[in-house]
C-alpha cells in the first residue's frame, strides 16, 4: 500500500508506490513567520541527517517569473489569476516535490493548496470548484497552520515590510486605504483558513509567541510526524 | 471576480456565443470566418476570440511548449489559464453588452486533448466549470484521411504537442504516424461529447457553401427571439458611433 494518496483523481502517470519521502506543509496568512520557520526547520533537519527540499509559491520554472510579473501589472482577472497559480503549483509538484519525495527527501513547503484555495475563494471563486481543481494534489503528511490574531498580524507587518499591494488585497477594493484593506482582506483569509482546520486536519500552532517558542513547538510536531510511518489521513489527525 | 463566480450553464447574458470545434484540417476556421463576415454584413457586431490572449499567459505556454516542459497536467492548466483570461476579457464583457461572440475552438478542444493525454475526464470538465455555455457549439465532423491530407499538404511541419509527440504513440517516433493516431483519438473524444454537450454536427465533407448555409440557418434561429431587439439596439448604437467617427 502506497504511503501517499491524492485528494481526488490525481496526476496522470505518477506511481504513488515510488514516493518515499515526507511532505510537510507550513500554512498561515502573510506575515506570520512561515519563511523564518522554514529556514530554521531546514537547518535543523539537515543537521539531523535528513535531505530537505524547501519550496514555495511562484517559484516554478514554468510559470513563476511570469506570474510574478502578472501580479505587478495586476491586469489578470480573478479566475485567470487563480488558475495561473494552479499551473505554477502543478509544475512545482510534478517537477520538484514529487521527484524529491521519490528520492526520499523531506519536502518542506511554504504554503500549499490551502493558501491558494483561500485566496481564490476570497476573490470570489466557487469553493467547490477550486477544491475540485486541486484534487490532483498529494495529501501532505502534516500541515502546520501558524495562526495569529489579526491584531498581532498588523503589528508584525508594520514592524517588518509594511503593507504590500497584494497582501492588502488592494485588487478587491475592500477599504479606503491599504490599512483598511489589509485588515479586511487578511480577516477574510483567516476565516477561510479557520474553516479548513477540521476538514483537512491542520495542526494549529499559536504563532503569537517568540520565534524560539514557536520553533520548539514546531520541532516537536515535526519529529512526531517523522516517526509516524503510517499514512496520515486528512481527517482525524489532531493532537 | 468582484461578483460571485457563475458556473457553466448558469450565466444569463443578452448576447449570443457561437463556437466551432473539430480536428485540425476540418475547415472549421474557414466556416467561422465566413459566418463572421455574414454577421457583420447583416448589421451585427461580432467579436472574435481565439486560443490566445494575454501576452503573459501566452508567453508561458509558448516557452513551455518550445522547451518541452509541459506534462499532461501543466499542459491542461496553462490552457485553462489562457481560456480563463479569454473568458474574463473577450467573452463575458461583449456578451453582457448583448453582442455576438464567435470562438474558434472552445472548452471541448481541451476536454478532447487533455483526456487523450491521460487527464481525468471529470476533473478537466470541472476545471472549465467557469466557462460560459455556448448558444450553439458546432462540431465539424471530418474523416481523418481528409483532414490529414489538408494538414500535411498545407504546412511545412507539424508541431511537437500538436502531433501529440509527448505521448509517443508511434514506433520510432514518426511524427506523421503519431499525428494520425493522436487525431484519431481526439475524434473518438469529440464523438463522445456530441450527446453530452449537445454539439451540432456539421458534415465537413459537404461543399463549403452548403456547410455555411446550414450554419447560417441555425445561427439565424438562435438570433431571433426575445433578445434580438436588444442586440439590434446595441449594434445600432455601435454603428452610429462608427458613422460619427468616419
Amino acid at each position: 500500500m502506497a504511503r501517499f494518496s491524492f485528494f481526488a483523481e490525481g496526476l496522470p502517470g505518477i506511481d504513488l508506490e515510488e514516493l518515499k519521502g515526507k511532505l510537510i506543509v507550513l500554512e498561515g496568512t502573510d506575515g506570520v513567520g512561515r519563511s523564518t520557520h522554514i529556514t530554521l526547520l531546514k537547518q535543523w533537519l539537515e543537521n539531523n541527517g535528513h535531505a530537505v527540499l524547501d519550496t514555495g509559491m511562484t517559484r516554478s520554472a514554468l510559470a513563476g517569473k511570469r506570474l510574478r510579473q502578472a501580479k505587478e501589472g495586476h491586469t489578470l482577472g480573478g479566475v485567470t489569476m487563480s488558475l495561473f497559480y494552479t499551473t505554477d503549483f502543478a509544475d512545482r509538484l510534478e517537477n520538484e516535490m514529487i521527484p524529491a519525495l521519490r528520492a526520499g527527501f523531506i519536502v518542506l513547503t511554504d504554503r500549499y493548496i490551502y493558501s491558494l484555495m483561500a485566496r481564490a475563494i476570497v476573490r470570489g471563486a466557487d469553493p467547490e470548484w477550486i477544491k475540485d481543481v486541486y484534487g490532483f494534489a498529494l495529501k501532505p503528511d502534516a500541515i502546520f497552520y501558524l495562526r495569529v490574531k489579526i491584531d498581532d498580524l498588523i503589528t508584525r507587518v508594520i514592524q517588518s515590510t509594511g503593507f504590500d499591494y497584494w497582501e492588502s488585497g488592494m485588487d478587491l477594493h475592500l477599504g479606503e486605504d491599504m490599512y483598511d484593506s489589509f485588515v479586511e482582506y487578511q480577516s477574510r483569509l483567516l476565516t477561510q483558513f479557520d474553516k479548513m482546520v477540521e476538514g483537512y486536519g491542520f495542526e494549529v500552532i499559536d504563532a503569537s509567541g517568540s520565534i524560539e517558542d514557536v520553533f520548539d513547538d514546531l520541532k516537536n510536531r515535526v519529529s512526531h510526524a517523522l516517526k509516524n510511518n503510517r499514512e496520515i489521513a486528512p481527517r482525524g489527525t489532531k493532537n | 471576480m468582484s461578483s460571485a463566480m457563475k458556473m457553466y450553464g448558469k450565466h444569463r447574458f443578452p448576447g449570443r456565443l457561437f463556437i466551432v470545434e473539430g480536428i485540425d484540417g476540418s475547415g472549421k476556421s474557414t466556416q467561422l470566418s465566413l459566418l463572421h463576415k455574414w454577421l457583420e454584413s447583416e448589421g451585427y457586431v461580432a467579436s472574435f476570440s481565439e486560443w490566445n490572449s494575454s501576452p503573459l499567459v501566452q508567453d508561458v505556454t509558448r516557452r513551455g511548449k518550445k522547451k518541452k516542459m509541459l506534462t499532461p497536467m501543466t499542459f491542461s492548466l496553462i490552457h485553462a489559464t489562457d481560456f480563463a483570461d479569454r473568458t474574463e476579457h473577450d467573452i463575458i464583457p461583449p456578451l453582457k453588452a448583448g453582442a455576438v461572440v464567435l470562438a474558434d475552438r472552445y472548452i471541448y478542444t481541451a476536454f478532447a486533448r487533455d483526456v487523450v493525454r491521460g487527464v481525468h475526464p471529470e476533473w478537466v470538465r470541472g476545471l472549465y466549470g467557469f466557462a460560459v455555455k455556448p448558444t450553439v457549439a458546432f462540431y465539424f465532423r471530418t474523416p481523418l484521411d481528409i483532414a490529414m491530407k489538408r494538414i500535411l499538404g498545407g504546412r511545412d511541419a507539424i508541431k511537437y504537442y500538436e502531433a501529440g509527440m509527448d505521448l509517443h504513440l508511434s514506433e520510432d517516433d514518426d511524427i506523421e504516424e503519431n499525428f494520425r493516431i493522436f487525431q484519431g483519438r481526439i475524434v473518438e473524444q469529440y464523438e463522445k461529447m456530441i450527446d453530452e454537450f449537445g454539439l451540432v454536427v456539421i458534415d465537413a465533407t459537404l461543399s463549403i457553401e452548403e456547410q455555411q448555409a446550414q450554419m447560417r440557418q441555425i445561427v439565424t434561429e438562435a438570433l431571433t427571439g426575445t433578445k434580438k431587439t436588444r442586440i439590434r439596439r446595441w449594434l445600432d448604437l455601435a454603428s452610429l458611433q462608427k458613422g460619427s467617427r468616419a
